[in-house]
């Protein structure tokens, strides 16, 4: 009975703590958003931090984007050939892509490459006393270094996904066109004509989404790592931003189901 | 009587159920460097936290400038800081920004003067703390000392009322020590700025303290001059006092001999 009763109140107070997390995530997003009306937000900086994302993250999107297309397109060659509808490869390869391998594949490379340079970045500043400076100088942090970071994820996701889905779809023509020997006048056909406006639509808004939580969840992490780390140093920066991570990638998944389940 | 720039009233401070600060009081005078000692975990960086409105008390009441720092609103506070400069422990430089673009945040985001005279700023105070030609530099190429008076060059850059310094001496050789003890010495009397200096290290503290408050877990114990304390009958301080030989760090050249004299035994 009293073990039952411990495991019952442990549960609760695991879940307290992470309505509070989540509470306290929230307020750290509003806190970012409301200071995008307190004063200019410095274009230099946006600037930087779109450069620092493309820079880290541009070669191994292009790279993954062409692996994936081949793939994608060496699977459904191999299914569409049993139904006698090679054809279709271009519309197929193209549709897969657009509305979720290029999003979803996109943001898991900038988590991997930007989410978890961003949250060690943040935790340490945290760990130097650097936002406790930044606020001694009436200089506010939220302004001053989130939300460049999080104007430069919302553009570049987008963008970086567009990258995604262009390459890949050229990796599946490598595949359908030079290599199962397809028409190339079919696989262009094919994908010209099945791609409308709403499908491209529903892919850059899942891409703005994702965008939004690979950055605010690292950052998030960083910032609050005297919070939620037992330990500071050089220990807690490691474990922050690997929970970052993992929680950025299922968050954004999660997110995906419900914007696909919603443009359906 | 003077007015006290600085006026800590009965604050009590916990972590968790850790009570870190008990009835803490304490007046600081304007013009004057008031240095806060203790042993490691006596608390000082936690009521140096609460005195720069970083961390909210259990208890107590902090009035600084005629502002109760924890009741005050956004604007009275950022208005009352940038009459503040805090030099941090291990400098606290944006690890993104040179020396220099470190140096200028306060004067680019709190002031409208052109980049012209900000460089010109940014350079004197630089010179001031010897630092001069390491602006270019990014804080990660930088030694302790060095991030300390860079730090430090930031802190004043725009001539505040009120310095903070959390542990100016600590983990620095004793030239560098000593160079930093006269540097704040020549803040106050060139700039007649007033200081308030968290330090476990005693030479710094009886070279450069007007006054010397004196926290031992948690409580004021002592608040004096520099000769009360030394004079004072209570076993803590004098414990404190004695545990640390002085002669260890008389000066630079009298150290180096020291450890050589040692390695030739
Ligand atoms: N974030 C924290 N969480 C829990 N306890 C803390 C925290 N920060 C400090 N403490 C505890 O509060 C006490 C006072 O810490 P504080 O950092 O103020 O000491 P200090 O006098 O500055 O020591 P030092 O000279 O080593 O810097 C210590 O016992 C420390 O363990
Ligand atoms: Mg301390």
């Amino acid at each position: 009975m009293n073990a039952l009763f411990n495991s019952v109140s442990n549960l609760g107070a695991a879940t307290r703590k992470n309505i509070d997390s989540i509470g306290l995530a929230t307020l750290f997003l509003l806190r970012i958003v409301s200071s995008l009306f307190t004063g200019l937000v410095s274009f230099k900086q946006v600037i930087k931090q779109i450069y620092f994302i493309g820079n880290r993250s541009l070669i191994v999107i292009i790279v993954a984007a062409l692996f994936t297309g081949m793939v994608v397109a060496l699977q459904f060659y191999d299914t569409l050939v049993r139904f006698g509808s090679v054809d279709l490869l271009g519309s197929a390869v193209a549709l897969s892509l657009i509305k979720e391998l290029g999003p979803v594949m996109t943001a898991l490379m900038v988590i991997a490459r930007v989410g978890s340079a961003t949250c060690s970045e943040i935790g340490i500043m945290r760990n130097e006393q650097q936002f406790d400076a930044l606020d001694c100088m009436a200089i506010n942090s939220y302004r001053y270094v989130m939300l460049p970071r999080l104007l430069a994820a919302l553009f570049c996701v987008p963008m970086l996904t567009a990258v995604f889905d262009l390459v890949g779809i050229g990796g599946g023509y490598i595949v359908g066109v030079h290599i199962q020997g397809e028409s190339p006048g079919a696989y262009i056909q094919g994908v010209m004509d099945t791609i409308s406006f709403k499908d491209v639509l529903v892919g850059q808004i899942k891409s703005l989404v994702f965008g939004l939580f690979i950055m605010w969840i690292p950052l998030y992490y960083g910032f609050y790592l005297h919070l939620n780390q037992k330990n500071m140093g050089a220990e807690g920066v490691s474990n922050g931003t690997t929970q970052a991570v993992v929680m950025s990638a299922i968050i954004m998944l999660f997110s995906d189901y419900i914007v696909s389940s919603l443009a359906l | 009587m003077v007015k006290p720039i600085i006026t800590v009233e009965h604050l009590f401070a916990q972590y968790g159920d850790t009570h870190v600060l008990k009835d803490v009081n304490l007046e600081v005078n304007p013009g004057e460097i008031l240095v806060v000692m203790g042993g490691s975990g006596s608390g000082k960086s936690t009521l140096l936290n609460h005195m720069l409105g970083l961390k909210t008390p259990t208890s107590g009441t902090i009035m600084i400038d005629g502002v109760n720092i924890f009741t005050a609103k956004n604007k009275q506070l950022r208005n009352l800081r940038k009459k503040m400069g805090v030099a941090f422990q291990g400098g606290a430089l944006l690890s993104s920004l040179t020396v220099a673009d470190n140096v200028r945040l306060p004067l680019e985001h709190n002031t409208s003067l052109d980049t012209q005279t900000i460089d010109i700023m940014v350079r004197m105070k630089l010179e001031l703390m010897n630092m001069a030609g390491t602006g270019h530099l990014m804080p990660s190429e930088l030694s302790g000392g060095m991030l300390k008076r860079a730090g430090l060059a930031r802190a004043v850059i725009m001539d505040p009322k009120l310095l903070f310094f959390d542990e100016p001496s600590a983990g620095l050789d004793p030239t560098t020590a000593v160079e930093l003890d006269e540097l704040i010495l020549t803040l106050r009397d060139a700039m007649n700025m007033t200081i308030v200096v968290v330090t476990h290290e005693l030479e710094s503290v009886f070279k450069i303290a007007d006054r010397v408050v004196v926290l031992f877990a948690g409580e004021v114990v002592a608040n004096g001059t520099v000769d009360e304390i030394r004079n004072s009958p209570d076993e803590r301080i004098q414990n404190m006092i004695n545990r640390q030989p002085n002669t260890q760090r008389d000066d630079g050249e009298v150290y180096l001999n020291r450890l050589l004299n040692k390695d030739k035994n």
